[in-house]
């Protein structure tokens, strides 16, 4: 893949990297709404009832191909990016590059390695348990992904860890939001500062509501 | 025999470039490819050559001596370029825009060259807005004019007030799609330091590789030289640092006659002088005169309460200041032509009446305009000016009146050229300011960019064909003949000779006191005592440079210091040979102010009886006097009129 | 003012390079950065020393010959100039100011400050131009080019060429360079003929000399002294991508084709 991707021109490359990014940026607002539905006090019904209809739903079990490409060509070409951006200045500056421009920019790679990161426990805690790959706490179904959050959550080490890393996505998203539309060419004097506020709006929103939910069970249980 | 034969196609004025190009010898596309140009120097003229000649077909070799051919100083240019399109109906022809420049220029340039500029002018603008130039434009698509000094038609197109840097990328890219297509070679750092002549032809340019320092030759069938002007000879002036005389010079000693060298245009509006670490000079564009009013004080009290910060400029109530280019001149007021304009702020600095810490600056007032107009309005059309002003000086020109004094612009003499653009070396020919062809004793605001890119453009292509039509069964020629060992020889002799002198002191402290000589004697007011002492001046300082000039570094390397040495050795030949020329024309004109010969209110006077001709210097030796030839003007079409700008 | 400077030396492309630290005063605060530089290289050869080499040419911000990467910007502590028009009123006395040549691997430096930026000219020569020769060109006033549009176009064509946005880029891309050219032509409709081939010369060209990826951080408008906007970079995406997409397949030639 990464010898195609080579290939591809650096402007192609940021393309597919803009495409993948938007899609993931889309997929998180499902995501989020489903996990608010752990915060209803009906003892998860509902939130059950999502998680089934996600994990069987024929439509959805085909976009799931899509996200976990999308996932892969994100990180793939944002590496490749990276490592090509780092080969152009081979002898660094003494002083290092001031421009007060865009601070989150310059922290993309670095962002998006920790994002990582926490996808990979993401993935350990519950979509591996699912595959059956790896079991699940003890004493709890494997379906039951009520029980496993409610259970991750209630430790205050992994909600603590799970808010910081929310204001890292923050950072992430801040930037890739308007960005992505840059790069398709989407720059426009009467819509880029709407497409800049909803970026920053979406930015802190999103992962607010994320965070939304470890800090209820570390507050409020 | 003089070798001064202009070679002017015979016929009504009007008519001579078209019978000259449906006259002229051409080379079939097949032998194109057999025949070899060099150009030294990628400015509007020598990019807009070695382009079209590329894509004629020829193969061109193109030197420069930046780092890419977009940076030559043509790129500097701000107001405009002229061309008798006469798109806004004002009565604009071809005839007026050569009448003109004949008159702008003092009645010294030749009327055919003249006409024929007038006659492409047109073409230049078609020709630039093919290649992308994005000239100012009116809101219904069409493109826009502005006037300029010394005409009463508008017809100046312009670019923001970047339009040489936009003409000049124009060039720049059609030179750049050449050079893919394989039709022309590109040397950039690379100096030219000799030209040289097989059986008394041009043959072929030793370069020195400024990167590495090596010695490198280059042979061609045709050497064309755009190398611009020489008007760092003063050190101080608004060229580039590296602007340098060097090629036209080696061509000169190598038998190319030097047209007119004293004359020089000083720019009425440039940032003053204001230290001594000062390296250059700034233009401020001509268009501010149009709002601006000159003026200085009529006391010297008050000159001497604002040099001590006492009074501030508008504490000098109306009645106290003098206005003296609308005191002298009422019909053109501050519009004169700019050798007027230069003239007379030195003549009120000479008086005492100077203002600024040195003394040697006058003010370019807006607050007239300011009221008038509203600040808006000046800032919509001087806003970016207004903007550099206070960047370099520091002060807001909205508040308080800018100080300008004048500062050497332009070399209107240079190689002396034929009809076709050939020296008097054949096979060499001259484009753009280095020749000394259309401007005459001065040259109109806007003309520059014109003359560069007709040369490089419309003419070469025509004129280079003509001479090289005889030709197409001579080979390629080698590199390794005795022509070219003798002149690397020489070459390589000057360098380490400058290098041996291990002296003391730097290159800069020779230019600079060259400048100073200059600038005191064979500046804006010149007399027969101060040309004298000149010329006695130069060489001793020319002396003391060959024993005392230290240069760092070695030979085989980027060496800037050398690099500046060999310009600086050169231009304290060619001042001489200004300051002999200033000499030698015994009037004014244009921008040679001649002390002796002027009216009693002051007013330049020509002699039009014993000097209307081109003084064109021949190199006799080192420590000869050169020849001076006189080409002898003949106005057929014009009537010969003394200049009036009262 | 008195000043410290620390500059980076470096005899030739092949040699190794390193900081040197200079003092240097009674320096005039209406010095501009350049002639500072003169005095200390002044001063540098009356003690028998090299002095230092830096590129400058016009030295009225137009040329783009002059380059320095000064206390971490390009072209200095100053907003929208070059470096020759970067006066030292803009330190403060006793400042110590580090300068060093433009870093990126297709700008190798030649020597001390100086730097080798051809790389600018193989991109246009790869297409930054319009294809007419000499002559035969139908009156400048045929075509009609909406002021709007005009203006647009002079925006971008204002870009000299200095490699600013290059430095400045934490990429090193070249992205703003090569889309201003790109924007300056293909918002005029002499320069529409050709846009899709030239974009995408001139981005292969661009990528094939090692210049990093937009990551679209916007540092180098920050840092253009032409105040050259990023727009232009989206405007060149959306060239590129039209002509990507909208291409038909290579005409065999001379053949009909499509």
């Amino acid at each position: 893949m990464s010898n195609i991707a080579l290939s591809y021109s650096s402007i192609t490359k940021k393309v597919f990297l803009a495409i993948a990014g938007l899609f993931l940026i889309s997929f998180l607002v499902l995501h989020l709404v489903i996990n608010l539905l752990l915060l209803s006090s009906d003892g998860g019904m509902a939130y059950t009832e999502a998680v089934h209809f996600m994990t069987t739903n024929p439509i959805i079990k085909v976009m799931e191909i899509f996200l976990f490409g999308g996932f892969a060509l994100h990180i793939i070409l944002g590496i490749i990016i990276q490592i090509q951006n780092w080969m152009a200045r081979p002898v660094r500056y003494k002083v290092e590059g001031y421009s007060h421009n865009s601070f989150f920019s310059k922290y993309m790679i670095h962002t998006g390695a920790i994002i990582f990161i926490f996808l990979m426990v993401h993935f350990f805690n519950f979509y591996f348990v699912k595959l059956g790959w790896v079991s699940p706490p003890a004493g709890l179904e494997r379906e039951d992904f009520f029980q496993m959050a409610t259970l991750l959550f209630s430790n205050n080490f992994y909600a603590i860890l799970y808010m910081v890393l929310m204001v890292f996505l923050a950072f992430h998203l801040n930037h890739a939001f308007q960005s992505a539309f840059q790069t398709l060419g989407l720059n426009h004097s009467k819509y880029t500062p709407a497409i800049k506020f909803i970026g920053t709006l979406y930015s802190v929103i999103v992962p607010a509501g994320f965070a939304l939910i470890p800090a209820y069970f570390l507050f409020f249980k | 025999m003089s070798k001064l034969n202009s070679k002017i196609p015979s016929g009504p004025l009007p008519e001579k470039w078209m019978h000259y190009k449906d006259h002229i010898n051409l080379v079939n596309p097949a032998n194109k490819r057999k025949l070899d140009i060099i150009v030294v120097g990628t400015g509007l003229a020598g990019a807009s050559a070695a382009a079209s000649l590329g894509a004629l077909g020829f193969k061109v070799k193109a030197f420069c001596y930046q780092d890419s051919s977009r940076r030559a100083h043509s790129i500097a240019a701000q107001g405009g370029i002229n061309a008798s399109k006469n798109y806004q109906n004002d009565g604009d022809s071809v005839y007026r825009l050569f009448y003109d420049t004949i008159k702008g220029g003092d009645y010294r340039a030749r009327e055919a060259n003249v006409y024929r500029l007038a006659e492409v002018s047109g073409s230049i603008i078609d020709q630039s807005v093919a290649l992308g130039v994005p000239f100012a434009r009116e809101y219904g698509g069409l493109l826009d004019n502005r006037s300029f000094g010394g005409a009463q038609v508008s017809r100046t197109f312009y670019a923001r007030g970047q339009t040489g840097q936009q003409l000049l990328l124009g060039a720049y890219s059609a030179l750049s799609r050449q050079i893919k297509l394989g039709t022309v070679e590109m040397y950039t750092r690379h100096e030219m330091l000799d030209l040289v002549l097989i059986d008394g032809k041009a043959r072929g340019i030793i370069a020195r590789n400024l990167v590495d320092g090596k010695i490198e030759r280059y042979s061609a069938h045709t050497v064309v030289l755009a190398t611009g002007g020489y008007g760092n000879v003063f050190f101080l002036s608004t060229n580039a640092m590296g602007s340098n005389a060097t090629a036209v010079w080696k061509a000169y000693k190598r038998g190319a006659y030097f047209g007119n060298p004293c004359f020089t245009q000083i720019h009425p509006t440039c940032i003053p002088v204001h230290g001594d670490y000062q390296s250059k000079l700034t233009l401020m564009s001509e268009s501010l005169r149009n709002d601006g009013r000159i003026w200085v004080p009529k006391n010297k009290e008050d000159v001497e309460a604002l040099r001590h910060g006492k009074l501030k400029p508008k504490d000098i109530a109306e009645e106290n200041r003098d206005y003296y280019l609308e005191r002298r001149y009422p019909a053109f007021g501050n519009l004169v032509p700019r050798d007027v304009a230069s003239r007379a702020a030195k003549e009120r600095c000479d008086a005492g009446f100077g203002v600024g810490e040195t003394g040697l600056a006058v003010y370019l007032d807006f607050a007239a305009a300011i009221k008038r107009l509203g600040k808006k309005a000046i800032e919509e059309r001087y806003g970016n000016l207004f903007q550099m002003y206070n960047k370099i000086v520091d002060e807001d020109p909205y508040e308080t009146p800018m100080m300008i004094y004048p500062a050497v612009h332009y070399t209107m003499g240079g190689l002396w050229v034929d009809y076709e653009l050939q020296s008097t070396v054949p096979g060499l020919f001259i484009a753009g300011e280095a020749n000394f062809s259309d401007h005459g004793a001065n040259r109109l605001g806007a003309s520059a960019l014109m003359q560069g890119l007709a040369d490089g453009y419309f003419v070469l292509p025509y004129t280079l064909q003509n001479y090289l039509a005889d030709q197409i069964n001579v080979p390629r020629f080698q590199t390794d003949t005795k022509e070219f060992d003798e002149a690397e020889k020489q070459v390589r002799g000057r360098i380490q000779k400058l290098m041996d002198v291990k002296g003391s002191k730097p290159v800069d402290y020779f230019h600079k006191q060259l400048g100073r000589i200059m600038w005191d004697n064979v500046g804006m007011g010149r007399n027969k005592a101060g040309l004298e002492k000149a010329i006695e001046q130069i060489r001793k300082t020319r002396e003391e440079f060959w024993k005392d000039v230290k240069i760092p570094g070695d030979v085989d390397g980027l060496n800037p210091e050398l690099e500046k040495a060999g310009r600086v050795a050169d231009f304290l030949e060619l001042g001489e040979l200004m300051a002999m020329d200033a000499l030698n024309r015994e009037e004014s004109c244009g921008g040679h102010f001649r002390e002796e010969y002027q009216t009693p209110e002051g007013e330049a006077m020509r002699n039009d009886a014993d000097f209307m001709y081109v003084a064109a210097w021949e190199y006799k030796g080192d420590n000869v006097a050169p020849e001076v030839h006189k080409e002898s003007l003949n106005y057929e079409s014009i009537e010969v009129k003394q200049r009036n700008y009262k | 003012m008195n000043f410290t400077l620390k500059i980076w030396r470096q005899k030739n492309a092949k040699a190794k390079g390193k900081f040197v630290t200079y003092k240097i005063n009674d320096i005039s605060s209406n010095c501009s950065f350049l002639e500072m530089l003169d005095i200390l290289n002044e001063q540098l050869v009356v003690k028998g020393e090299e002095p230092v080499a830096f590129d400058h040419d016009c030295r009225e911000g137009i040329c783009g010959t002059c380059s320095l990467y000064i206390n971490g910007r390009p072209h200095g502590p100053d907003d929208a100039v070059t470096t020759c028009q970067l006066h030292m009123r803009k330190f403060k006395d006793g400042d110590t100011i580090v300068v060093e040549p433009w870093r990126a691997k297709p700008f190798p430096v030649i020597r001390d400050l100086i730097c080798d930026r051809q790389a600018f000219d193989k991109i246009i020569q790869a297409g930054g131009f319009i294809s007419v020769n000499t002559g035969g060109i139908p009156d400048a006033n045929a075509i009609l080019i909406p002021k709007e549009k005009a203006d647009y176009s002079m925006d971008a064509a204002a870009c000299i060429g200095c490699g600013a946005c290059v430095a400045a880029c934490k990429n090193a891309s070249a992205m703003l360079f090569v889309a201003a050219k790109v924007s300056h032509l293909a918002l005029l409709p002499q320069g529409k003929a050709e846009a899709s081939e030239r974009v995408q010369a001139m981005v292969s060209k661009m990528d094939e000399l090692g210049f990093g990826n937009c990551t679209n951080t916007g540092a180098c408008e920050a840092e253009c002294p032409k105040q050259i906007s990023i727009t232009n970079i989206a405007r060149m995406n959306r060239e590129f991508l039209g002509a990507k997409l909208g291409a038909q397949k290579k005409r065999a030639s001379g053949g009909g084709g499509f």
